[in-house]
């Protein structure tokens, strides 16, 4: 299991189990994490899953494919830290994750 | 005073995401969720896809695990039947006589596989692919050397004969129009979509009618077509669209017209009573008429309406419909309807696979088909739900980025 830190817009922290292959969008929707729709279930479809990545852990979650950059090319609030949950798949390496979320998904 | 109570008749994506929804939002009645298939809600896109191929299982597609609806206090009814809402009781009667009463009731029933009143559709072997029961049946089915028949070239019958090729299994599509996606799609579309299934090895009969399946020891072996032909096959999928499960509404008189009619807060003509989901005839403000919709995005937003207005919040924006479909290394995501389009452009090269059909409505978008081409895909629903013209000359050059065009 890797503990991963889902913090919301507004500072509320859920602290999570999840299941090394699941991915970090997964975690958050199978827990009923607010702010993380993920509409379309993962296919890298929708950018509803947008995150920000801890500074600190940005090595350790890898670096978006071409797909999931032009996604976020049109998501709201992008930063140079922003990845689509969905396509962060947890391992043990990520133990101790903290991901943000932007103020709205859409 | 006791708090308010929800039941919810339906647990697939819209009930499913409605329980978790109003205890998102603070929720703390009593939820009780009626679901007619013995499992918890579950994700159905991936059944024609990821699931049929075995690259995903029950725990993948369920929307919460188990333990979450204890922890969440969300009373489940899984394979219970709602025969009869009382209205002035405000009560759901379950098949099984259990009467559930309620403060508000959604109604999330879907909609269920139109079926071909045709000789022979009652053979083994002749399938649907609505549930995970339906593409458990389908996947025993295929397999190498296996014949599958998709009647119906719709996205359902593409995705199932994209993952039955991935599978070995040989296939042929039936289609009664003169191309595939014809209710859905353009037919640029259309065009690429059956070049590059049949580069894949899927075979096609287009503006083919359907008589009947014949058999042997009541098990499908053919389909016959009007032409006098017939088509071997070891077992038959039938994609032909879907019809919703609107009976409970009508025989309780709530309105309904091809769906049960809802508003912007998915209330039906009754204000304790909403329906969402495919069930439900909701109002398109962008493109100011009402229609049914049969995807997990509108499932999701209306859940989000309805359980809002049960909280006393404030709605989530309305949103651009959108539709997504995964076809061997293919991503199709289309935003928007085409409503009331008076021309087509087209951003790329359909050889290339990755292009963009837009559908204009003078110098509006009204809708976009994005193959392999998420930029098209995310501009594209930008300009849609804002309204505004965009340069058509830019939009047809490739060496403008959306970014810019829809600057």
């Amino acid at each position: 299991m890797a503990k991963i830190t889902y913090v919301e817009h507004d500072g509320t922290e859920h602290v999570l189990d999840v299941k090394p292959g699941l991915t970090v969008m997964e975690g958050a929707v199978k827990n009923n994490v607010p702010g993380i729709d993920a509409d379309c279930g993962g296919a890298c479809a929708c950018a509803t899953c947008h995150v920000y990545v801890d500074e600190a852990w940005r090595d350790k979650t890898g670096t978006a494919s071409a797909m999931e950059e032009s996604m976020l090319d049109f998501a709201e609030n992008v930063e140079p830290n922003s990845r689509l949950s969905c396509q962060i798949k947890v391992t043990d390496a990520l133990d101790g994750l903290v991901v943000r979320m932007p103020e709205s998904q859409h | 005073m006791s708090k308010p109570r929800v039941v919810i008749v339906g647990a697939g994506h819209a009930g499913g995401s409605a329980a978790a929804f109003l205890r998102q939002y603070g929720f703390e009645g009593p939820i009780y969720l009626v679901g007619e298939e013995p499992l918890l809600p579950y994700q159905r896109p991936p059944l024609s896809k990821a699931w049929l191929k075995g690259e995903a299982d029950a725990d993948s597609l369920a929307l919460k695990p188990d333990s979450w609806y204890a922890e969440a206090d969300v009373a489940l009814r899984l394979g219970g039947v709602a025969v009869e809402i009382n209205r002035g009781a405000r009560a759901v009667t379950l098949a099984s006589g259990e009467s559930l009463s309620y403060d508000f009731l959604i109604l999330a029933t879907g909609a269920r596989p139109r079926m071909l009143p045709i000789e022979g559709a009652d053979l083994a072997g002749v399938l649907a692919l609505r549930t995970a029961a339906d593409a458990e049946t389908l996947k025993g089915a295929l397999g190498p050397g296996r014949r599958l028949a998709i009647i119906g070239g719709g996205y359902v019958g593409l995705e199932a004969a994209a993952s039955a090729r991935a599978l070995g299994a040989e296939v042929v599509v039936i289609e009664r129009e003169t191309r595939v996606l014809a209710r859905v799609a353009c037919p640029e579309l259309s065009q690429f979509f059956q070049r590059y299934h049949g580069e894949h090895g899927v075979t096609f009969e287009l503006n083919a009618g359907v008589e009947a399946f014949t058999g042997t020891d009541g098990k499908v072996a053919g389909v016959k077509l009007a032409d006098g032909r017939t088509l071997p096959c070891d077992a038959v999928l039938v994609g032909v669209g879907a019809h919703p499960n609107d009976e409970l509404a009508q025989d309780c008189g709530l309105d309904c017209a091809g769906g049960v009619v809802v508003d912007l807060e998915a209330r039906t003509s009754d204000p304790y009573i909403f329906a969402i989901g495919d069930v439900a005839h909701r109002p398109l403000p962008l493109y100011d008429r009402q229609f049914r919709l049969e995807s997990v995005p509108n499932a999701l937003e209306q859940a989000k309406q309805a359980a809002s207005a049960i909280v006393g919040r404030a709605g989530p924006t309305p949103e651009v419909p959108w539709f997504w479909s995964d076809q061997y290394d293919l991503k199709l995501q289309i935003a928007g309807l085409p409503f009331d389009a008076d021309r087509i452009l087209v951003r790329g090269d359909p050889a290339t696979a990755s292009f963009a059909v837009f559908h204009l409505k003078g110098d509006l978008v009204q809708a976009v088909e994005a193959v392999n081409a998420p930029p098209e895909f995310m501009a594209g629903k930008m300009l849609i739900s804002r309204r505004t013209p965009v340069s058509i000359d830019k939009l047809a050059d490739t060496t403008i980025s959306m970014k810019e065009v829809a600057a």
